[in-house]
């Protein structure tokens, strides 16, 4: 499966995704949640916490392991998503799609200087060497 | 580092596995969905590698005189020839070299199976015991041998659709019973609550085995429900729930270890000197989460902490084990420190599931 080339990418494998308001709604890849496998648990942040770029801010935790999710930017969460509580097995179905916040970043460049869809496939052949 | 291979590596990877390094063997975690694999045994069938262990043959006479000696359970618990037997194998100061599993063969022959990565050091610590109190015996680490665990309310069944010619000598095998048949070794054991076989068998065969149980309609299943399963079932992961440095009665195991009789066994005065001051409890978690292996465990009576934890695909809910005080009893309610937070847990009564069912 390819990676969206409308969606920014983090090294920590969250993807990134700029609204028309400029608010951003983060996941985690598709190479995330198959490394991790069957997912079971997610605790996302809650709305208002304000989070400075690469802080530990979600986990998710499959049958095999826990994972730590990062800010992808400096701002401030807007909301969680809830449905994700009842239904973690969202991100394996359907990682584009299965968000787990979204954040009003402080600056609009932060978004944009994420790798893009090419460079994250480049980082992720890079680490199964 | 080169990772060890068993002769099913080829046919993990042409089943879409994905292999992990397990102790220094490249092993499959799992096929497809881990979970999927977790209910697929306990409702029909499902096989597993596990070449990686390591059958020990004894041999000689004096052998069960040895193994009464050399084994924290009783050799002597077993008189009915195929009979298995698991027990501790431990140090002289009580901690647990290894748990296995010895087969009551005849008296000049038991079959022995330890785990993978304990082998060398449990081969070498049998010799040396050997080379003491019985030098006349022949220990031999069978390196010849190809293993398949296949386990599930159908498991038995499918063995004999593809080793018709093994049915008569097996179909009348209790739990914990095997039957030497040739080339096939069989036994009615496992590692998953389930029933089911585990088939020893030469190595060059066991690729042909594998697929044929396949065709057969047997599905593969990797290392991760290997652990959910195992664990569901209450039974305890070496180097996990127990090590050298623990006890087989801090370790959920005084029911393999015979204390009572006049025997002497490597590790009897240890144990009686050391009245054990924790225990090996199961947990059901309460709040959302999962409980995982080193989580701390907060009890009145002290600070214990999970040895094995997981998510439960037959409980849907997170279970584990954990030692915790002696005087903690089952029903109560304790805290499990996960990241930064208190959770809430309930102590119980495990195996968790068997035989297809919950049980808590």
């Amino acid at each position: 499966m390819s990676n969206p080339t409308d969606l920014k990418y983090t090294a920590s494998h969250e993807w990134v995704k700029t609204e028309a308001d400029g608010s951003i709604t983060i996941g985690i890849t598709e190479h995330a949640q198959e490394l991790l496998g069957d997912m079971v648990f997610v605790e996302a942040p809650a709305a208002g916490r304000k989070l400075n770029a690469g802080e530990e801010c979600a986990v998710v935790e499959s049958v095999k392991a826990a994972a730590d999710v990062y800010a992808p930017v400096t701002g401030e969460v807007i909301a969680g998503n809830p449905d994700l509580e009842n239904s973690p097995e969202n991100i394996n179905s359907d990682p584009y799609g299965a968000w787990l916040f979204k954040m009003k970043p402080d600056n609009a460049a932060d978004v944009a200087a994420l790798m893009d869809a090419t460079a994250y496939q480049a980082h992720v052949d890079s680490e199964a060497h | 580092m080169t990772l060890k291979t068993t002769p099913l590596n080829a046919a993990h990877r042409a089943m879409g596995a994905k292999m992990v390094d397990f102790g220094g063997w490249d092993m499959p975690v799992n096929y497809g969905s881990q979970i999927d694999e977790h209910h697929q045994v306990r409702n029909d069938s499902g096989m597993f590698d596990v070449c990686h262990m390591r059958v020990v043959d004894a041999k000689g006479d004096g052998v069960r005189a040895f193994l009464r000696y050399l084994l924290a359970n009783n050799a002597d618990k077993i008189t009915v020839p195929g009979k298995a037997l698991y027990s501790a194998m431990l140090r002289p100061e009580g901690g647990v070299i290894d748990d296995l599993i010895i087969y009551f063969m005849t008296e000049q022959w038991f079959r022995i199976v330890v785990n993978a990565g304990t082998a060398d050091k449990d081969i070498a610590w049998m010799k040396e015991q050997a080379a003491t109190h019985a030098p006349k015996l022949t220990i031999t680490s069978r390196d010849d041998l190809a293993m398949v665990a296949i386990q599930g309310p159908n498991a038995r069944t499918k063995v004999w659709q593809v080793l018709p010619q093994t049915k008569a000598a097996t179909e009348n095998l209790v739990n914990f019973q095997a039957a030497d048949c040739g080339e096939y070794f069989i036994a009615r054991t496992g590692y998953t609550g389930e029933d089911g076989f585990e088939v020893m068998l030469p190595k060059e065969k066991v690729e042909a085995f594998w697929y044929d149980l396949n065709k057969a309609g047997v599905k593969p299943i990797g290392l991760g429900a290997r652990d959910t399963l195992r664990l569901e079932a209450g039974m305890n992961l070496y180097g996990q729930d127990m090590d050298e440095t623990i006890g087989p009665l801090e370790s959920g195991l005084a029911w393999t270890v015979d204390l009572k009789s006049e025997r002497d066994f490597i590790g009897k005065a240890a144990l009686l000197a050391n009245p054990p001051s924790k225990k090996l409890v199961g947990l059901v978690l309460l709040d959302r989460g999962v409980l995982r292996g080193h989580q701390k465990v907060v009890t009145p009576q002290g600070e214990g902490e999970i040895t094995s934890g997981t998510f439960s695909p037959t409980l849907e809910k997170s279970i584990a084990l954990a030692r915790v005080p002696k005087d903690v009893q089952i029903g109560d309610n304790v805290q499990v420190v996960i990241r930064d937070k208190m959770l809430a847990a309930q102590v119980v009564k495990y195996p968790f599931a068997r035989n297809g069912k919950g049980l808590i």
